[in-house]
């Protein structure tokens, strides 16, 4: 057990290290040179070094993702192993002319790597209100998704795969780890399912014949924030998973969510036909949309389902009902006829 | 019960108080011996006592509902009201 107690304080060791070096690249990043008013969180002069300790929080601390704020900045450390050439492209299509006023552009860092985990700065934004969904920017959202489709691909140089149907079976991975569970065979079932492509099977995450877009690749609402505060206008933030793939992949998760039963077709309603409103190419301008919606929702809706069976069990918990509808949704799915699941198991 | 087209599972609500069997696969409904009578008298009485109106705005959600995939849920718009809290986490969550 001794080992045991070295190794939890070596990783707090760690942990205190990675924070603590955040906090120094937010707080550089948040005191840029040039005249401005005193940075808001320690008071200190635009250009001056500042000092960390209190004023810096910690917004995420997840092994893909730690955020660190100190006033109007705040740093990011991404996934292990994320220092990729992957990685760069994406950074450079934020801060690229043609994505201004979609994508939040990152600040200058100076230190670009801690502990092998890449680092990035950017400038603090409000995100959406957590207790109101309700109240959620959806024909906002769908706009900026429209707009970021339809970036012209040639304008911005070679691009990485989006992410999304490599998350979604990573999804699947981590509910398969934490052992048998009562609820896994329909998720599990609905996953066999699916095309290879919408399983991180393929080089290219697109349908047969489907034209690849710029996409985001992990759309939920906590990826919109306010800049400049508090009331800027709304972009989209996080390009880990951003790359070329199936633009619907970006509609599936609120697509999903309505498709369970638990978003209102009146907000779905509004969030489809703001981004058909504004040319999003993702689906045909009117009509049935869920012949191009149908796969990536089926995907989001087994990598939900997924991740709430490994997250229960790892909290000791039974699946509480929302979770509970999207398993049974992945069950619908298992029991269609086989011509409605189009695809037979690879 | 089957359904008889597509022998996917139906599941049965109730609509003005007729039951009505809809199937989860296709989304085609199945009704017992009277139910479309009841449902023809629930129809009529309602367009006694509605006065002759100008042509209303299209109803918000009309049945049948919205496109929606063959495995959606079949209670659109009556689920989503219970669970805010469970479902305001799924919605911030990758």
């Amino acid at each position: 057990m001794q080992q045991d107690s070295d190794l939890r304080d070596s990783h707090t060791r760690d942990s205190d290290t990675l924070l603590r070096t955040l906090a120094g690249v937010a707080r550089s990043a948040a005191h840029p040179p040039g005249p401005r008013t005193p940075c808001a969180a320690c008071g200190a002069p635009s250009g001056a070094p500042g000092r960390g300790g209190p004023a810096a929080g910690v917004l995420a601390d997840r092994p893909d993702g730690t955020v660190v704020r100190h006033g109007r900045a705040v740093a990011k450390a991404h996934a292990p192993g994320a220092g990729s050439p992957g990685h760069r492209a994406r950074l450079a299509v934020a801060a690229h002319p043609l994505l201004t006023g979609i994508l939040l552009p990152p600040l200058p860092v100076a230190l670009d790597e801690v502990r092998g985990r890449p680092v990035s700065a950017w400038p603090y934004g409000v995100p959406v209100d957590p207790e109101d969904p309700a109240a959620a920017p959806w024909e906002e959202a769908a706009v900026l998704l429209a707009r970021l489709h339809r970036t012209p691909l040639t304008s911005l140089g070679p691009l990485p795969p989006m992410r999304g149907p490599a998350k979604a079976a990573l999804a699947v991975e981590r509910m398969r780890a934490v052992g048998p569970h009562p609820a896994a065979a329909p998720v599990e079932a609905a996953w066999r399912r699916l095309p290879p492509w919408a399983r991180g099977g393929t080089a290219d995450p697109l349908p047969p014949a489907g034209r690849p877009a710029l996409c985001h690749g992990d759309l939920h609402l906590g990826q919109l924030v306010r800049h400049p505060v508090p009331d800027g206008a709304w972009l989209l933030i996080d390009v880990d998973d951003l790359g070329a793939g199936d633009p619907a992949w970006d509609l599936a998760r609120p697509a999903a969510w309505f498709a369970a039963g638990l978003l209102a077709p009146a907000v779905w309603e509004r969030f489809l036909g703001a981004y058909r409103a504004a040319a999003g190419p993702a689906v045909p301008a009117d009509g049935d949309p869920w012949p191009r919606l149908d796969v990536p929702a089926r995907a989001l809706t087994v990598q939900t389902a997924a991740l709430a069976i490994a997250k229960s069990t790892a909290e000791g918990r039974e699946l509480d009902e929302v979770e509970s509808e999207v398993v049974a949704a992945c069950a619908r799915m298992a029991a269609l006829p086989p011509h409605q699941g189009e695809h037979a198991p690879a | 019960m089957q359904c008889p087209k597509c022998h996917a599972p139906m599941h049965t609500y109730n609509r003005n108080g007729v039951q009505i069997e809809q199937c989860s696969g296709c989304r085609g409904i199945f009704l017992d011996y009277g139910e479309l009578e009841a449902l023809t008298r629930l129809e009529s009485q309602w367009s006694q006592q509605a006065p002759p109106a100008p042509p209303a705005p299209p109803a918000p959600q009309a049945y049948p509902a919205a496109h929606a995939p063959a495995w959606g849920a079949p209670h659109h718009g009556h689920g989503h009201h219970s669970h805010h809290r469970g479902f305001g986490r799924m919605l911030f969550s990758s």
